[in-house]
């Protein structure tokens, strides 16, 4: 009996050791391949100064992360504005008297119609068309409407992703929350929507992730955030590098962001289809 | 009568499920429904909460007719509670705030009076101890047992109960079999649908065999396992007998 056990240990350990070797090597080639081969390439000299040039990298760095501050503010007063106004379209959407149909066809047409056309498109009819319309400072400024513009396009898609996550609670819950005496909002409240949130959890983050990188987009109606502070640079240096201190700057929050998305996704994986299959 | 339904009917799309039930419970009786899977029990007792919208016929309880339609159903499904075959507990909730929620949401109860009427019940049942569980960590009888809890925490007048010892393990159906006895004695008025043979010969008033969305045979226990006169109800029993669940 126990050596059976410690036969299969060995197993186990054995195919463990093969599979981070293999690994270990695979990477290795891939590394290597790049390594030798990018530098190879005839005009990788000049690549490297104009793309990666220390000094214009130091320089510009700094003023990059001022500037970067706003595309954080804008994030952060979109955010909590998509959340709501998301959840709000997706209730809606699920109300099922017929008196709200009016709401379900607006709200129907606006998920259509904002999913439809690129982000950028939208920032661009929006931030400068309702300006236009003559208001008075400070309700003609480009940040805010380009900020509107983000809210609503990613509210649309938010709100199909709370959607998704009400339809996916059993409708089992509903009639013991109904056969409680509970009235349909009540039963929205304090049943469903609890339950929806939960398991949408990781596709928000998704989208949360993507919503910090095109808010870089409401710099192309004015603002001067990080993308056009990295463009004012590239102009003064004539050097691309304030554009890869850039990259750098959105991977320090976008990477953690998805990884702990990835975590989110795993866990919530493992909770509702069970354990792995062996490989 | 308690409750009294006339020619229930109730069909979805081309399918009838419902043809013409008429039954008459008396408070504090037991009625069991027994039948083939798919016989329409469930959907009748669904139809008793109005859950389901029905397409004729009268539901009354108390005399007051309650089918009539664009009548607010919520406060009459809290005279009359259900009890599912998979449970329903609310998973992202305690086993208490899942017995609170209705007492506090729809009769405006504090939640401190209503968490000590609920510990009362659970103390009943003998569940004191996993009021702070989730139901996920409960097993399928303790499960089953909760959500008779948080059906009696509301105070229903009648309790519908829809196969709640279906999805059981065999040695946990005796656990809530006995809790359904012990709300039979206290005089609780019990409508069931059950596949629980020996249960609906020994503690129910009245059986109704239901076959094809009709009721082919009512009466006392005795005479409907024991004599049944239709040849539907004789067929159903005689299935029952030779799979040895009577």
């Amino acid at each position: 009996m126990v050596s059976t056990i410690n036969r299969r240990v060995a197993y186990e350990k054995s195919r463990q050791r093969r599979s981070i070797a293999v690994a270990a090597i695979s990477s290795l080639v891939v590394v290597t391949a790049i390594v030798i081969f990018i530098p190879r390439m005839p005009r990788w000299n000049r690549v490297r100064t104009s793309f990666f040039n220390g000094d214009v990298f130091r320089d510009s760095f700094p003023r990059l992360l001022d500037a970067f501050v706003l595309d954080v503010k804008i994030f952060l007063w979109s955010a909590p504005a998509i959340l709501i106004l998301a959840m709000l379209v997706a209730m809606a959407r699920n109300s099922r008297s017929p008196a709200l149909f009016p709401l379900r066809a607006f709200t129907i047409a606006y998920t259509d119609i904002m999913r439809g056309v690129p982000v950028l498109l939208w920032i661009y009819l929006i931030g400068f068309g309702v300006p236009g319309l003559g208001l008075e400072r400070p309700w003609n400024s480009p940040l805010l409407w380009g900020s509107i513009a983000l809210i609503l396009t990613y509210a649309s898609y938010v709100a199909e992703v709370f959607r998704a996550g009400i339809e996916s609670v059993h409708e089992s819950q509903r009639a013991a929350a109904r056969s409680l005496g509970l009235s349909h909002w009540q039963t929205m409240r304090h049943v469903v929507i609890p339950q929806a949130i939960r398991r949408v959890v990781p596709a928000l983050m998704n989208d949360m992730v993507s919503l910090q990188k095109d808010v870089a987009l409401v710099s192309l109606i004015g603002p001067i955030e990080i993308l056009r502070r990295a463009g004012v640079d590239k102009s003064k240096f004539a050097n691309f590098t304030p554009y890869v201190a850039a990259a750098v700057i959105f991977l320090c929050i976008t990477i953690p962001l998805t990884r702990m998305t990835d975590y989110l996704m795993e866990r919530e994986r493992r909770r509702t289809t069970g354990t792995r299959v062996r490989s | 009568m308690k409750i009294s339904v006339n020619n229930l009917t109730k069909s979805y799309g081309a399918h009838t499920v419902l043809n013409g039930i008429s039954l008459d419970i008396e408070e504090g009786s037991v009625v069991t429904l027994i039948g083939p899977s798919g016989s329409g029990k469930s959907t009748l007792l669904r139809c008793l909460n109005l859950l389901e919208p029905i397409d004729d016929g009268e539901i009354y309880l108390d005399g007051e007719d309650i089918s009539i339609p664009g009548l607010d159903a919520n406060p009459i499904r809290q005279r009359v509670g259900m009890v599912f075959q998979s449970f329903n507990l609310f998973p992202h909730m305690s086993v208490m705030d899942n017995i609170i929620l209705s007492p506090t949401r729809t009769r405006g109860i504090n939640k401190a009076t209503a968490r000590v009427k609920a510990l009362e019940l659970l103390e009943r049942f003998g569940l004191a101890d996993k009021a702070n569980s989730y139901p996920d960590q409960l097993s399928g009888g303790q499960q089953q047992r909760v959500a008779i809890v948080r059906a009696l925490a509301v105070e229903p007048e009648v309790l519908l109960l829809d196969e709640i010892t279906s999805s059981l393990d065999p040695e946990l159906v005796a656990e809530v079999l006995d809790v359904v006895r012990e709300l039979k004695s206290s005089g609780m008025t019990i409508v069931l649908a059950t596949h629980e043979m020996g249960f609906a010969r020994d503690s129910s008033d009245v059986v109704c065999v239901l076959d094809g969305g009709c009721i082919v045979e009512q009466g006392p226990p005795s005479q409907v396992l024991g004599n049944p006169q239709s040849e539907r109800a004789k067929a159903f029993l005689q299935r029952i007998i030779a799979s040895g669940r009577l």
